[in-house]
Protein backbone atom coordinates (compact mmCIF):
# COMPACT_ATOMS: atom_id res chain seq x y z
CA UNK A 1 0.00 0.00 0.00
CA UNK A 2 1.24 3.47 -0.92
CA UNK A 3 2.46 5.75 1.85
CA UNK A 4 0.24 8.66 2.90
CA UNK A 5 1.20 12.02 1.38
CA UNK A 6 -1.29 13.94 3.55
CA UNK A 7 -2.12 13.03 7.12
CA UNK A 8 -4.58 15.02 9.17
CA UNK A 9 -4.91 14.28 12.87
CA UNK A 10 -7.41 15.81 15.27
CA UNK A 11 -8.02 18.90 13.15
CA UNK A 12 -10.44 21.47 14.55
CA UNK A 13 -11.25 24.93 13.26
CA UNK A 14 -13.61 27.41 14.88
CA UNK A 15 -15.01 30.66 13.55
CA UNK A 16 -15.73 32.25 16.89
CA UNK A 17 -18.04 29.77 18.59
CA UNK A 18 -18.98 27.98 15.41
CA UNK A 19 -17.04 24.74 14.90
CA UNK A 20 -16.53 24.57 11.14
CA UNK A 21 -14.20 21.58 11.40
CA UNK A 22 -14.70 19.32 14.37
CA UNK A 23 -11.89 16.90 15.14
CA UNK A 24 -11.33 15.21 11.81
CA UNK A 25 -8.75 12.56 10.95
CA UNK A 26 -7.91 11.25 7.51
CA UNK A 27 -5.04 10.49 5.23
CA UNK A 28 -4.50 10.61 1.49
CA UNK A 29 -2.27 8.05 -0.17
CA UNK A 30 0.37 9.07 -2.64
CA UNK A 31 -0.82 8.92 -6.27
CA UNK A 32 -4.50 8.73 -5.38
CA UNK A 33 -7.41 10.77 -6.58
CA UNK A 34 -9.03 11.58 -3.27
CA UNK A 35 -12.50 13.13 -3.24
CA UNK A 36 -13.90 15.19 -0.46
CA UNK A 37 -17.69 15.36 -0.57
CA UNK A 38 -20.21 17.12 1.58
CA UNK A 39 -23.15 19.50 1.44
CA UNK A 40 -22.65 23.26 1.39
CA UNK A 41 -21.27 24.46 4.70
CA UNK A 42 -19.95 21.01 5.67
CA UNK A 43 -16.46 22.40 6.29
CA UNK A 44 -14.80 21.19 3.07
CA UNK A 45 -13.52 24.56 1.95
CA UNK A 46 -12.31 25.43 5.44
CA UNK A 47 -10.36 22.15 5.48
CA UNK A 48 -8.88 22.89 2.05
CA UNK A 49 -7.97 26.40 3.13
CA UNK A 50 -6.10 24.99 6.12
CA UNK A 51 -4.36 22.34 4.03
CA UNK A 52 -3.25 24.99 1.53
CA UNK A 53 -1.97 27.26 4.36
CA UNK A 54 -4.51 30.02 3.74
CA UNK A 55 -5.94 29.48 7.22
CA UNK A 56 -3.83 28.71 10.28
CA UNK A 57 -3.97 25.35 12.04
CA UNK A 58 -5.86 26.10 15.26
CA UNK A 59 -5.88 22.60 16.75
CA UNK A 60 -4.47 19.42 15.27
CA UNK A 61 -1.52 18.19 13.26
CA UNK A 62 -1.14 18.11 9.49
CA UNK A 63 1.75 16.61 7.57
CA UNK A 64 2.05 17.13 3.82
CA UNK A 65 4.84 15.48 1.84
CA UNK A 66 6.65 14.92 5.11
CA UNK A 67 6.53 18.58 6.18
CA UNK A 68 4.64 19.78 9.21
CA UNK A 69 2.31 22.49 7.98
CA UNK A 70 2.74 24.59 11.14
CA UNK A 71 6.53 24.39 11.27
CA UNK A 72 7.35 24.48 7.55
CA UNK A 73 4.56 26.30 5.70
CA UNK A 74 6.88 27.48 2.90
CA UNK A 75 8.06 23.93 2.14
CA UNK A 76 4.45 22.78 2.14
CA UNK A 77 3.47 25.59 -0.25
CA UNK A 78 6.12 24.43 -2.70
CA UNK A 79 4.54 20.95 -2.84
CA UNK A 80 1.05 22.18 -3.65
CA UNK A 81 -0.83 23.24 -6.73
CA UNK A 82 -4.21 24.81 -6.13
CA UNK A 83 -7.28 25.47 -8.24
CA UNK A 84 -9.63 27.52 -6.12
CA UNK A 85 -13.38 27.13 -6.13
CA UNK A 86 -13.95 30.65 -7.39
CA UNK A 87 -12.12 31.79 -10.47
CA UNK A 88 -8.96 33.64 -9.52
CA UNK A 89 -7.61 34.79 -12.85
CA UNK A 90 -6.41 38.25 -13.76
CA UNK A 91 -8.47 39.21 -16.79
CA UNK A 92 -5.95 41.81 -17.89
CA UNK A 93 -3.17 39.29 -18.36
CA UNK A 94 -2.63 37.12 -21.41
CA UNK A 95 -2.84 33.34 -21.18
CA UNK A 96 0.93 32.78 -21.17
CA UNK A 97 1.49 35.66 -18.75
CA UNK A 98 -0.86 34.04 -16.25
CA UNK A 99 1.43 31.01 -16.19
CA UNK A 100 4.56 33.16 -16.32
CA UNK A 101 3.43 35.13 -13.27
CA UNK A 102 2.73 31.96 -11.35
CA UNK A 103 6.05 30.37 -12.33
CA UNK A 104 7.88 33.48 -11.17
CA UNK A 105 6.00 33.53 -7.86
CA UNK A 106 7.48 30.08 -7.24
CA UNK A 107 10.89 31.20 -8.57
CA UNK A 108 11.13 28.66 -11.37
CA UNK A 109 14.18 29.64 -13.46
CA UNK A 110 13.57 31.19 -16.87
CA UNK A 111 14.29 28.30 -19.26
CA UNK A 112 12.46 25.53 -17.44
CA UNK A 113 9.63 28.02 -16.90
CA UNK A 114 9.29 28.65 -20.62
CA UNK A 115 9.40 24.95 -21.41
CA UNK A 116 6.82 24.22 -18.75
CA UNK A 117 4.42 26.87 -20.10
CA UNK A 118 4.63 25.36 -23.61
CA UNK A 119 4.12 21.88 -22.28
CA UNK A 120 1.13 22.79 -20.10
CA UNK A 121 -0.60 24.84 -22.77
CA UNK A 122 -0.37 21.77 -24.95
CA UNK A 123 -1.77 19.48 -22.24
CA UNK A 124 -4.83 21.68 -21.65
CA UNK A 125 -5.11 22.46 -25.37
CA UNK A 126 -4.71 26.21 -25.09
CA UNK A 127 -1.59 26.58 -27.25
CA UNK A 128 -3.46 28.58 -29.89
CA UNK A 129 -4.83 30.90 -27.17
CA UNK A 130 -1.37 31.67 -25.84
CA UNK A 131 -1.48 35.40 -26.61
CA UNK A 132 -5.18 35.84 -25.92
CA UNK A 133 -6.33 37.96 -22.99
CA UNK A 134 -7.83 35.88 -20.19
CA UNK A 135 -11.05 37.93 -20.32
CA UNK A 136 -11.71 36.61 -23.85
CA UNK A 137 -11.63 32.92 -22.85
CA UNK A 138 -14.75 30.78 -22.35
CA UNK A 139 -15.62 29.40 -18.90
CA UNK A 140 -14.19 25.99 -19.74
CA UNK A 141 -10.96 27.46 -21.11
CA UNK A 142 -10.51 29.61 -18.00
CA UNK A 143 -10.84 26.52 -15.84
CA UNK A 144 -8.30 24.67 -17.98
CA UNK A 145 -5.94 27.59 -17.66
CA UNK A 146 -6.34 27.48 -13.88
CA UNK A 147 -5.55 23.78 -13.89
CA UNK A 148 -2.46 24.43 -16.01
CA UNK A 149 -1.46 27.13 -13.54
CA UNK A 150 -1.91 24.72 -10.65
CA UNK A 151 0.50 22.36 -12.39
CA UNK A 152 3.16 24.98 -13.23
CA UNK A 153 5.26 24.11 -10.23
CA UNK A 154 5.14 20.32 -10.72
CA UNK A 155 3.31 19.93 -7.41
CA UNK A 156 3.17 16.65 -5.52
CA UNK A 157 -0.47 17.35 -4.77
CA UNK A 158 -3.01 19.24 -6.83
CA UNK A 159 -5.99 20.66 -4.94
CA UNK A 160 -9.10 21.07 -7.06
CA UNK A 161 -11.96 22.79 -5.28
CA UNK A 162 -15.09 22.17 -7.37
CA UNK A 163 -13.15 22.17 -10.65
CA UNK A 164 -16.12 21.73 -13.00
CA UNK A 165 -18.70 23.93 -11.30
CA UNK A 166 -20.85 25.73 -13.85
CA UNK A 167 -19.35 24.02 -16.90
CA UNK A 168 -21.23 22.36 -19.73
CA UNK A 169 -21.02 18.54 -19.96
CA UNK A 170 -18.51 18.62 -22.79
CA UNK A 171 -16.08 20.92 -20.96
CA UNK A 172 -16.56 18.85 -17.83
CA UNK A 173 -15.59 15.64 -19.61
CA UNK A 174 -12.49 17.39 -20.93
CA UNK A 175 -11.47 18.52 -17.46
CA UNK A 176 -11.97 14.98 -16.13
CA UNK A 177 -9.73 13.76 -18.91
CA UNK A 178 -6.97 16.21 -17.88
CA UNK A 179 -7.35 15.32 -14.22
CA UNK A 180 -6.87 11.63 -15.01
CA UNK A 181 -3.93 12.38 -17.27
CA UNK A 182 -2.24 14.46 -14.60
CA UNK A 183 -2.88 11.80 -12.01
CA UNK A 184 -1.34 9.13 -14.25
CA UNK A 185 1.84 11.20 -14.25
CA UNK A 186 2.03 10.69 -10.51
CA UNK A 187 0.37 13.80 -9.09
CA UNK A 188 -1.88 13.12 -6.11
CA UNK A 189 -5.25 14.81 -6.61
CA UNK A 190 -7.34 16.24 -3.79
CA UNK A 191 -10.77 16.97 -5.19
CA UNK A 192 -13.90 18.49 -3.74
CA UNK A 193 -17.07 18.39 -5.75
CA UNK A 194 -20.83 18.52 -5.61
CA UNK A 195 -21.18 16.29 -8.61
CA UNK A 196 -21.39 12.71 -7.40
CA UNK A 197 -20.92 11.45 -10.90
CA UNK A 198 -17.61 13.30 -10.97
CA UNK A 199 -16.41 11.76 -7.73
CA UNK A 200 -17.61 8.34 -8.93
CA UNK A 201 -15.78 8.65 -12.24
CA UNK A 202 -12.50 9.89 -10.88
CA UNK A 203 -11.89 8.90 -7.29
CA UNK A 204 -9.82 6.13 -5.80
CA UNK A 205 -11.09 7.10 -2.41
CA UNK A 206 -14.02 9.18 -1.20
CA UNK A 207 -14.50 10.90 2.09
CA UNK A 208 -17.89 12.37 3.05
CA UNK A 209 -17.98 15.30 5.43
CA UNK A 210 -20.97 16.90 7.10
CA UNK A 211 -21.33 19.45 9.89
CA UNK A 212 -17.59 19.58 10.40
CA UNK A 213 -17.13 15.85 10.86
CA UNK A 214 -16.09 13.02 8.60
CA UNK A 215 -19.03 10.68 8.34
CA UNK A 216 -17.69 7.91 6.19
CA UNK A 217 -14.94 7.07 3.77
CA UNK A 218 -13.92 4.35 1.34
CA UNK A 219 -13.90 3.55 -2.35
CA UNK A 220 -16.98 4.34 -4.37
CA UNK A 221 -17.85 0.62 -4.42
CA UNK A 222 -17.44 0.24 -0.68
CA UNK A 223 -19.68 3.21 -0.02
CA UNK A 224 -22.37 2.00 -2.36
CA UNK A 225 -22.23 -1.47 -0.84
CA UNK A 226 -22.48 -0.02 2.63
CA UNK A 227 -26.05 1.05 1.83
CA UNK A 228 -27.09 -2.54 1.23
CA UNK A 229 -27.22 -4.43 -1.97
CA UNK A 230 -30.22 -2.93 -3.67
CA UNK A 231 -32.88 -0.32 -3.21
CA UNK A 232 -36.53 -0.34 -4.04
CA UNK A 233 -38.44 2.82 -4.80
CA UNK A 234 -42.20 2.66 -4.42
CA UNK A 235 -45.21 4.94 -4.49
CA UNK A 236 -48.25 3.95 -2.48
CA UNK A 237 -51.62 5.39 -1.54
CA UNK A 238 -50.52 5.60 2.11
CA UNK A 239 -46.80 6.10 2.58
CA UNK A 240 -46.97 6.62 6.36
CA UNK A 241 -48.61 3.30 6.94
CA UNK A 242 -46.45 1.52 4.37
CA UNK A 243 -43.28 2.65 6.16
CA UNK A 244 -44.39 0.98 9.37
CA UNK A 245 -45.15 -2.24 7.52
CA UNK A 246 -41.94 -2.38 5.50
CA UNK A 247 -39.71 -1.47 8.43
CA UNK A 248 -40.69 -4.67 10.15
CA UNK A 249 -39.38 -6.87 7.34
CA UNK A 250 -36.03 -8.42 8.32
CA UNK A 251 -34.40 -7.79 4.87
CA UNK A 252 -34.93 -4.02 5.19
CA UNK A 253 -32.12 -1.85 6.58
CA UNK A 254 -33.71 1.55 6.15
CA UNK A 255 -36.78 3.29 4.75
CA UNK A 256 -37.11 6.96 3.98
CA UNK A 257 -39.23 9.41 2.06
CA UNK A 258 -37.75 10.09 -1.34
CA UNK A 259 -39.12 12.10 -4.23
CA UNK A 260 -42.86 11.27 -4.41
CA UNK A 261 -42.65 7.98 -2.56
CA UNK A 262 -40.44 5.80 -0.39
CA UNK A 263 -36.96 4.46 -0.76
CA UNK A 264 -36.20 1.11 0.84
CA UNK A 265 -32.61 -0.05 1.46
CA UNK A 266 -32.24 -3.80 1.39
CA UNK A 267 -29.89 -6.46 2.61
CA UNK A 268 -31.40 -8.91 0.18
CA UNK A 269 -31.38 -8.95 -3.59
CA UNK A 270 -34.08 -6.59 -4.84
CA UNK A 271 -35.56 -8.57 -7.73
CA UNK A 272 -36.64 -11.33 -5.38
CA UNK A 273 -37.79 -9.01 -2.65
CA UNK A 274 -40.25 -6.92 -4.69
CA UNK A 275 -43.02 -9.57 -4.56
CA UNK A 276 -42.69 -9.71 -0.79
CA UNK A 277 -43.10 -5.95 -0.44
CA UNK A 278 -46.08 -5.95 -2.76
CA UNK A 279 -47.69 -8.70 -0.79
CA UNK A 280 -47.09 -7.07 2.59
CA UNK A 281 -48.60 -3.76 1.52
CA UNK A 282 -51.53 -5.23 -0.39
CA UNK A 283 -52.46 -7.32 2.58
CA UNK A 284 -53.29 -4.08 4.34
CA UNK A 285 -55.31 -2.97 1.30
CA UNK A 286 -52.97 -0.16 0.41
CA UNK A 287 -52.68 0.43 -3.31
CA UNK A 288 -49.17 0.45 -4.86
CA UNK A 289 -49.11 2.87 -7.77
CA UNK A 290 -45.47 2.43 -8.81
CA UNK A 291 -42.40 0.36 -8.03
CA UNK A 292 -38.84 0.43 -9.28
CA UNK A 293 -35.63 -1.43 -8.48
CA UNK A 294 -32.57 0.78 -7.99
CA UNK A 295 -28.91 0.00 -7.67
CA UNK A 296 -27.40 2.49 -5.20
CA UNK A 297 -25.51 5.37 -6.77
CA UNK A 298 -23.10 7.71 -5.07
CA UNK A 299 -25.98 10.19 -4.94
CA UNK A 300 -27.85 7.75 -2.73
CA UNK A 301 -24.79 7.29 -0.55
CA UNK A 302 -24.44 11.03 -0.19
CA UNK A 303 -28.07 11.61 0.69
CA UNK A 304 -28.08 8.65 3.03
CA UNK A 305 -25.08 9.88 5.01
CA UNK A 306 -25.76 13.60 4.98
CA UNK A 307 -29.53 13.41 5.33
CA UNK A 308 -31.36 11.74 8.19
CA UNK A 309 -32.47 8.15 7.80
CA UNK A 310 -35.79 7.22 9.41
CA UNK A 311 -34.43 4.28 11.33
CA UNK A 312 -31.76 6.37 13.03
CA UNK A 313 -33.80 9.39 13.97
CA UNK A 314 -37.51 9.78 14.29
CA UNK A 315 -39.48 11.68 11.74
CA UNK A 316 -36.61 12.85 9.55
CA UNK A 317 -37.66 13.48 6.01
CA UNK A 318 -35.34 13.57 3.08
CA UNK A 319 -36.58 14.74 -0.24
CA UNK A 320 -34.49 15.26 -3.31
CA UNK B 1 19.11 39.63 -2.09
CA UNK B 2 15.89 37.97 -3.19
CA UNK B 3 13.98 39.85 -5.88
CA UNK B 4 10.62 38.10 -5.60
CA UNK B 5 8.91 41.47 -5.33
CA UNK B 6 9.83 42.12 -8.97
CA UNK B 7 7.27 39.46 -10.01
CA UNK B 8 4.47 41.30 -8.22
CA UNK B 9 5.75 44.60 -9.66
CA UNK B 10 5.90 43.14 -13.17
CA UNK B 11 2.25 42.12 -13.12
CA UNK B 12 1.03 45.42 -11.70
CA UNK B 13 2.93 47.54 -14.19
CA UNK B 14 1.68 45.39 -17.07
CA UNK B 15 -1.85 46.08 -15.94
CA UNK B 16 -1.17 49.79 -15.55
CA UNK B 17 0.17 50.24 -19.06
CA UNK B 18 -2.70 48.15 -20.43
CA UNK B 19 -5.59 49.98 -18.82
CA UNK B 20 -5.56 52.90 -21.23
CA UNK B 21 -8.08 55.03 -19.38
CA UNK B 22 -6.20 54.82 -16.10
CA UNK B 23 -2.94 55.52 -17.88
CA UNK B 24 -4.18 58.56 -19.82
CA UNK B 25 -6.22 60.13 -17.01
CA UNK B 26 -3.43 59.70 -14.49
CA UNK B 27 -1.09 61.57 -16.83
CA UNK B 28 -3.53 64.32 -17.78
CA UNK B 29 -5.02 65.02 -14.36
CA UNK B 30 -1.98 66.61 -12.70
CA UNK B 31 -1.35 68.73 -15.79
CA UNK B 32 -4.96 69.95 -15.61
CA UNK B 33 -4.52 71.00 -11.98
CA UNK B 34 -1.49 73.02 -12.84
CA UNK B 35 -3.00 74.49 -16.00
CA UNK B 36 -6.49 75.34 -14.76
CA UNK B 37 -6.26 75.88 -11.01
CA UNK B 38 -2.64 77.05 -11.04
CA UNK B 39 -2.96 79.59 -13.82
CA UNK B 40 -6.29 80.98 -12.59
CA UNK B 41 -5.20 81.36 -9.00
CA UNK B 42 -1.82 82.80 -9.81
CA UNK B 43 -3.65 85.62 -11.61
CA UNK B 44 -5.14 86.73 -8.27
CA UNK B 45 -2.33 85.82 -5.88
CA UNK B 46 0.45 87.43 -7.85
CA UNK B 47 -1.25 90.79 -7.32
CA UNK B 48 -0.12 90.51 -3.69
CA UNK B 49 3.46 89.94 -4.71
CA UNK B 50 3.83 93.03 -6.85
CA UNK B 51 5.14 96.27 -5.52
CA UNK B 52 6.89 94.92 -2.43
CA UNK B 53 10.59 95.50 -1.99
CA UNK B 54 12.27 92.28 -0.94
CA UNK B 55 14.49 91.65 2.04
CA UNK B 56 18.01 90.85 0.88
CA UNK B 57 18.79 87.17 0.21
CA UNK B 58 15.21 86.24 -0.65
CA UNK B 59 13.89 85.24 -4.07
CA UNK B 60 10.42 86.31 -5.10
CA UNK B 61 8.42 83.32 -6.23
CA UNK B 62 5.19 83.50 -8.22
CA UNK B 63 2.16 81.49 -7.16
CA UNK B 64 2.46 78.93 -9.95
CA UNK B 65 5.94 77.99 -8.80
CA UNK B 66 4.81 77.94 -5.18
CA UNK B 67 1.90 75.60 -5.84
CA UNK B 68 3.77 73.27 -8.24
CA UNK B 69 5.12 71.39 -5.22
CA UNK B 70 1.56 71.23 -3.93
CA UNK B 71 0.35 69.69 -7.17
CA UNK B 72 3.11 67.08 -6.98
CA UNK B 73 1.93 66.18 -3.48
CA UNK B 74 -1.73 66.14 -4.52
CA UNK B 75 -1.05 63.85 -7.43
CA UNK B 76 1.04 61.42 -5.41
CA UNK B 77 -1.53 61.43 -2.62
CA UNK B 78 -4.39 60.58 -4.96
CA UNK B 79 -2.51 58.10 -7.15
CA UNK B 80 -1.15 56.15 -4.21
CA UNK B 81 -4.20 56.11 -1.98
CA UNK B 82 -6.54 55.19 -4.80
CA UNK B 83 -4.29 52.21 -5.55
CA UNK B 84 -5.95 50.79 -2.47
CA UNK B 85 -9.01 50.11 -4.59
CA UNK B 86 -6.96 47.90 -6.95
CA UNK B 87 -5.61 45.95 -4.01
CA UNK B 88 -9.11 45.50 -2.73
CA UNK B 89 -10.08 44.25 -6.17
CA UNK B 90 -7.25 41.70 -5.97
CA UNK B 91 -8.53 40.62 -2.56
CA UNK B 92 -12.11 40.36 -3.72
CA UNK B 93 -11.35 38.36 -6.84
CA UNK B 94 -8.92 36.00 -5.17
CA UNK B 95 -5.81 37.24 -6.97
CA UNK B 96 -4.22 38.05 -3.65
CA UNK B 97 -4.93 34.47 -2.63
CA UNK B 98 -2.73 33.19 -5.44
CA UNK B 99 0.16 35.28 -4.13
CA UNK B 100 -0.39 34.54 -0.47
CA UNK B 101 -0.64 30.78 -1.09
CA UNK B 102 2.71 30.86 -2.92
CA UNK B 103 6.07 30.76 -1.14
CA UNK B 104 6.69 34.46 -1.82
CA UNK B 105 7.12 36.43 1.40
CA UNK B 106 4.36 38.80 2.53
CA UNK B 107 6.86 41.64 2.67
CA UNK B 108 7.70 41.10 -0.99
CA UNK B 109 4.03 41.29 -1.97
CA UNK B 110 3.79 44.66 -0.20
CA UNK B 111 7.07 45.84 -1.67
CA UNK B 112 6.14 44.86 -5.23
CA UNK B 113 2.77 46.57 -5.07
CA UNK B 114 4.13 49.73 -3.51
CA UNK B 115 6.98 49.89 -6.04
CA UNK B 116 4.40 50.02 -8.80
CA UNK B 117 2.64 52.91 -7.02
CA UNK B 118 6.01 54.58 -6.67
CA UNK B 119 6.73 54.20 -10.38
CA UNK B 120 3.42 55.82 -11.26
CA UNK B 121 4.14 58.63 -8.79
CA UNK B 122 7.58 59.25 -10.30
CA UNK B 123 6.25 59.34 -13.85
CA UNK B 124 3.61 61.84 -12.76
CA UNK B 125 6.15 64.00 -10.92
CA UNK B 126 8.28 64.22 -14.03
CA UNK B 127 5.21 65.21 -16.07
CA UNK B 128 4.18 67.91 -13.61
CA UNK B 129 7.65 69.36 -13.41
CA UNK B 130 8.06 69.23 -17.20
CA UNK B 131 4.63 70.66 -17.92
CA UNK B 132 5.22 73.30 -15.26
CA UNK B 133 8.25 74.52 -17.19
CA UNK B 134 6.08 75.03 -20.26
CA UNK B 135 3.55 77.02 -18.22
CA UNK B 136 6.28 79.22 -16.79
CA UNK B 137 7.15 77.67 -13.43
CA UNK B 138 10.61 78.79 -12.38
CA UNK B 139 12.55 76.06 -10.58
CA UNK B 140 16.13 76.13 -9.48
CA UNK B 141 16.47 79.94 -9.83
CA UNK B 142 20.05 80.89 -9.12
CA UNK B 143 21.21 77.27 -8.71
CA UNK B 144 24.51 75.98 -10.03
CA UNK B 145 24.49 72.86 -12.21
CA UNK B 146 25.77 70.81 -9.29
CA UNK B 147 23.06 72.29 -7.07
CA UNK B 148 20.45 71.37 -9.63
CA UNK B 149 21.63 67.78 -9.87
CA UNK B 150 21.62 67.52 -6.11
CA UNK B 151 18.10 69.00 -6.03
CA UNK B 152 16.75 66.56 -8.59
CA UNK B 153 18.15 63.71 -6.48
CA UNK B 154 16.57 65.26 -3.38
CA UNK B 155 13.15 65.50 -5.03
CA UNK B 156 13.56 61.92 -6.19
CA UNK B 157 14.35 60.76 -2.65
CA UNK B 158 11.35 62.55 -1.14
CA UNK B 159 8.96 61.24 -3.81
CA UNK B 160 10.26 57.68 -3.38
CA UNK B 161 9.98 57.70 0.40
CA UNK B 162 6.64 59.45 0.60
CA UNK B 163 4.88 57.49 -2.11
CA UNK B 164 6.07 54.24 -0.52
CA UNK B 165 4.54 55.39 2.77
CA UNK B 166 1.27 56.30 1.09
CA UNK B 167 1.24 53.00 -0.79
CA UNK B 168 1.64 51.05 2.44
CA UNK B 169 -1.30 53.02 3.84
CA UNK B 170 -3.32 52.25 0.69
CA UNK B 171 -2.43 48.55 0.95
CA UNK B 172 -3.56 48.48 4.56
CA UNK B 173 -6.89 49.98 3.55
CA UNK B 174 -7.27 47.72 0.51
CA UNK B 175 -6.51 44.59 2.50
CA UNK B 176 -8.63 45.49 5.52
CA UNK B 177 -11.72 47.14 4.09
CA UNK B 178 -14.34 45.01 2.36
CA UNK B 179 -16.60 46.46 -0.28
CA UNK B 180 -15.82 48.78 -3.15
CA UNK B 181 -18.06 51.62 -1.94
CA UNK B 182 -16.59 51.58 1.55
CA UNK B 183 -13.00 51.91 0.42
CA UNK B 184 -13.82 54.70 -2.03
CA UNK B 185 -15.47 56.75 0.69
CA UNK B 186 -12.72 56.09 3.24
CA UNK B 187 -10.05 57.20 0.77
CA UNK B 188 -12.00 60.31 -0.17
CA UNK B 189 -12.45 61.12 3.50
CA UNK B 190 -8.70 60.73 4.12
CA UNK B 191 -7.46 62.72 1.14
CA UNK B 192 -9.55 65.79 1.83
CA UNK B 193 -8.13 66.82 5.24
CA UNK B 194 -4.65 65.58 4.34
CA UNK B 195 -4.57 67.84 1.34
CA UNK B 196 -6.35 70.96 2.60
CA UNK B 197 -4.80 70.94 6.07
CA UNK B 198 -1.39 71.21 4.47
CA UNK B 199 0.71 73.94 2.92
CA UNK B 200 0.09 72.65 -0.60
CA UNK B 201 -1.91 75.60 -1.91
CA UNK B 202 -1.44 78.34 0.69
CA UNK B 203 0.81 79.42 3.51
CA UNK B 204 0.04 77.98 6.90
CA UNK B 205 0.22 80.97 9.24
CA UNK B 206 -3.02 82.50 7.94
CA UNK B 207 -4.97 79.34 8.78
CA UNK B 208 -7.06 78.86 11.94
CA UNK B 209 -4.90 77.69 14.84
CA UNK B 210 -6.58 74.28 15.11
CA UNK B 211 -5.82 73.51 11.50
CA UNK B 212 -2.26 74.78 11.95
CA UNK B 213 -1.74 72.34 14.81
CA UNK B 214 -3.32 69.51 12.86
CA UNK B 215 -1.13 70.37 9.95
CA UNK B 216 2.03 70.03 12.01
CA UNK B 217 1.20 66.30 12.22
CA UNK B 218 0.45 66.12 8.52
CA UNK B 219 3.22 64.26 6.66
CA UNK B 220 2.08 65.93 3.45
CA UNK B 221 3.28 69.34 4.70
CA UNK B 222 6.72 67.91 5.46
CA UNK B 223 6.86 66.38 2.03
CA UNK B 224 5.90 69.66 0.36
CA UNK B 225 8.49 71.58 2.40
CA UNK B 226 11.11 69.14 1.18
CA UNK B 227 10.10 69.55 -2.45
CA UNK B 228 10.12 73.37 -2.11
CA UNK B 229 13.54 73.25 -0.48
CA UNK B 230 14.93 71.45 -3.48
CA UNK B 231 12.96 73.14 -6.28
CA UNK B 232 12.89 76.77 -5.07
CA UNK B 233 15.57 77.21 -2.46
CA UNK B 234 16.07 77.95 1.23
CA UNK B 235 14.88 81.55 1.31
CA UNK B 236 11.99 82.78 -0.77
CA UNK B 237 9.07 85.17 -0.73
CA UNK B 238 5.61 84.29 -1.98
CA UNK B 239 2.10 85.65 -1.40
CA UNK B 240 3.21 88.23 1.10
CA UNK B 241 5.17 85.79 3.24
CA UNK B 242 8.87 85.24 3.74
CA UNK B 243 9.89 81.58 3.87
CA UNK B 244 13.10 80.39 5.44
CA UNK B 245 13.67 76.68 5.26
CA UNK B 246 17.20 75.60 6.03
CA UNK B 247 19.02 72.32 5.54
CA UNK B 248 18.24 71.24 9.09
CA UNK B 249 14.52 71.81 8.48
CA UNK B 250 14.83 69.69 5.35
CA UNK B 251 16.49 66.89 7.32
CA UNK B 252 13.74 67.06 9.93
CA UNK B 253 11.19 66.72 7.12
CA UNK B 254 13.10 63.76 5.76
CA UNK B 255 13.09 62.14 9.19
CA UNK B 256 9.34 62.70 9.63
CA UNK B 257 8.60 61.20 6.22
CA UNK B 258 10.86 58.23 6.97
CA UNK B 259 9.09 57.58 10.28
CA UNK B 260 5.73 57.86 8.50
CA UNK B 261 6.79 55.35 5.85
CA UNK B 262 8.16 52.86 8.37
CA UNK B 263 5.01 53.13 10.49
CA UNK B 264 2.82 52.56 7.44
CA UNK B 265 4.92 49.54 6.46
CA UNK B 266 4.42 47.98 9.88
CA UNK B 267 0.70 48.66 9.64
CA UNK B 268 0.49 47.03 6.21
CA UNK B 269 2.47 43.97 7.39
CA UNK B 270 0.05 43.58 10.27
CA UNK B 271 -2.90 43.85 7.90
CA UNK B 272 -1.63 41.28 5.40
CA UNK B 273 -0.77 38.81 8.15
CA UNK B 274 -4.25 39.09 9.62
CA UNK B 275 -6.07 39.20 6.31
CA UNK B 276 -8.87 36.78 5.58
CA UNK B 277 -8.05 35.22 2.25
CA UNK B 278 -11.19 33.22 1.70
Amino acid sequence: MAAPIITVEGLCYNYGKLAAVDNINFSVKKGQIFSFLGPNGAGKTTTINILTTLLPVQIGKITISGFDIKQQPDEVRRCLGIVFQRETLDWNLKVWETLEFHGRLYSIPKNPRKARIDELLQIVELTDKRNEFVKNLSGGMKRRLEIARGLMTRPHILFLDEPTIGLDPHSRMKIWHYIKKVNEEGVTIFLTTHYMEEADQLSDEICIMDKGKIITNGTSEQLKNSLGRDMVYLETANDEKSIRLIQKLPEVTNVRFFSKGLLVDLKAEGAHFIPKIMETIRNERIEVSGINLKKPTLDDVFIYFTGRGLKEENGGIVSN
Amino acid sequence: MRTDFMTVYWRDMKKFFRSKYVLITSLIQPALWLAIYGLSMSGSFDLINTGTSLRPGFVSVDYLTFMAAGVVSLTILFTCLYSGTYVQFDMQFGLMKEMVASPIKRSHILLGLSLSGLTKALIQTIIILGFGLILGVKYFVGFTILNMLFSVLGIFLFVVLFSMGLMFLALTLGITIEGHDSIQSVITLLTLPLFFASNALYQMNSLPLAIQIASSFNPLSYFINGIRYFSIGQKFYSMGTYYEFGTIDMLVSLAVISIFTIAMYLLAMRAIKRAKMI
